[in-house]
């Protein structure tokens, strides 16, 4: 069988979230840094999706396949997955408001480069 | 410098993963919660999507937070981006290219199957994978190709935020009601099971959805219209 399933998930996962974090600290411009923001999201998605896997285990709703009475023994752990569905909530605010903060100071300095913007507010 | 300091990190985070990895061990057994929550939601509240479940009912106050979360979004980015507006519609007019014609009729055409599709999700979150915020989420992505499409069609906000207040007023009534004639704040017993598996069954879980798709459709798609300069 090679590699169980939540070791790949986990790989992918902490692997997307390497290439955010170098997304992030590597680019000078916003929007590359919001996206290496997103990419950091998705992959904090992944891996606590991979840490609700059972070995064995199918999606936690009962139909012909998974009876009433055997899903407990044969279903996955559902409560990352409803953890997730917050996550992946407030990361979409979070892009949104990053994304608007972008536009005012892109209508502020005319420039996306995080370089320039060295004014301290206060 | 600065390349190197960033090498390090991404380095040090990598050998902090790696060993994450390596001691990992995939599970074997369910929690005594994911067990109770197992057995729990088909019986009691009668879902056959225990995620759902759990969203709605079992952490029904937490779904109502992130609901208010993003309702906040929605005004903050209206803050954020809604002052300039007369100088924002003047850059936009003058780059005068619109969408090809392949888009606009592809629109058409799929336009209505999204919007379909949304509801098809929204009210199916009890009995299969799916939700009030998938389907909100697929809604106002199909509202985005329209933007896309149409540049010139213009969005009701007015009309949106009534919607989406209403949807939210009728929710924390469902919730209140739950206080009165049910266990608790959300609970779904307000009204009757119905058949296991069944469209209409699972006591409000499908109303509640319907609401949260209708809030959360609404207030993505202002937030969509926002960013369109």
């Amino acid at each position: 069988m090679g590699l169980p399933v939540s070791q790949i998930l986990l790989v992918t996962g902490f692997l997307l979230i390497l290439i955010g974090i170098w997304g992030i600290l590597a680019h000078r411009n916003i929007l590359r840094i919001i996206i290496g923001f997103s990419l950091i999201d998705t992959g904090i998605h992944v891996v606590m999706v991979a840490t609700g896997y059972v070995t064995g285990g199918t999606a936690p709703i009962i139909d012909a396949a998974l009876g009433k009475a055997d899903a407990a023994a044969n279903a996955v752990d559902p409560i990352p997955s409803a953890l997730v569905v917050t996550a992946i909530v407030i990361g979409f605010s979070v892009t949104a408001i990053m994304l608007s903060f972008a536009i005012r100071l892109y209508d502020a300095k005319k420039t996306l480069d995080i370089d320039a913007i060295t004014d301290s507010k206060w | 410098m600065k390349r190197v300091c960033a090498i390090l990190a991404v380095l040090m985070f990598a050998a902090m993963f790696l060993g994450l990895v390596q001691a990992y061990s995939e599970r074997q057994a369910r929690s005594p919660l994911a067990e109770y929550y197992l057995t729990q939601v088909p019986r009691e509240l009668g879902a056959p999507n225990v995620v759902t479940g759990i969203l709605i009912t079992y952490r029904g106050f937490d779904t109502l937070g992130e609901v208010a979360v993003l309702f906040m979004v929605a005004a903050a980015v209206g803050v954020l981006l809604g002052s300039k507006k007369e100088q924002r519609a003047k850059t936009s007019s003058t780059d005068g290219k619109g969408p090809s014609e392949l888009v606009r009729t592809g629109a058409e055409v799929i336009l209505p199957l999204i919007f379909l599709f949304g509801a098809y999700v929204i009210m199916n979150g009890h009995l299969s994978a799916g939700g009030g915020f998938q389907g909100g989420a697929v809604v106002a992505s199909g509202v985005m190709l329209l933007i896309l499409a149409m540049p010139a069609s213009k969005l009701d906000h007015g009309f949106l935020s009534v919607t989406e207040s209403l949807a939210g007023v009728l929710y924390v009534s469902i919730g209140i009601l739950g206080i009165i004639i049910a266990d608790g704040f959300l609970d779904s017993h307000v009204l009757p099971l119905g058949k296991f598996g069944t469209l209409l069954s699972a006591g409000a879980i499908p109303l509640i959805s319907a609401l949260l798709g209708i809030k959360v459709g609404a207030e993505l798609s202002v937030v969509i219209d926002r960013f369109r300069s």
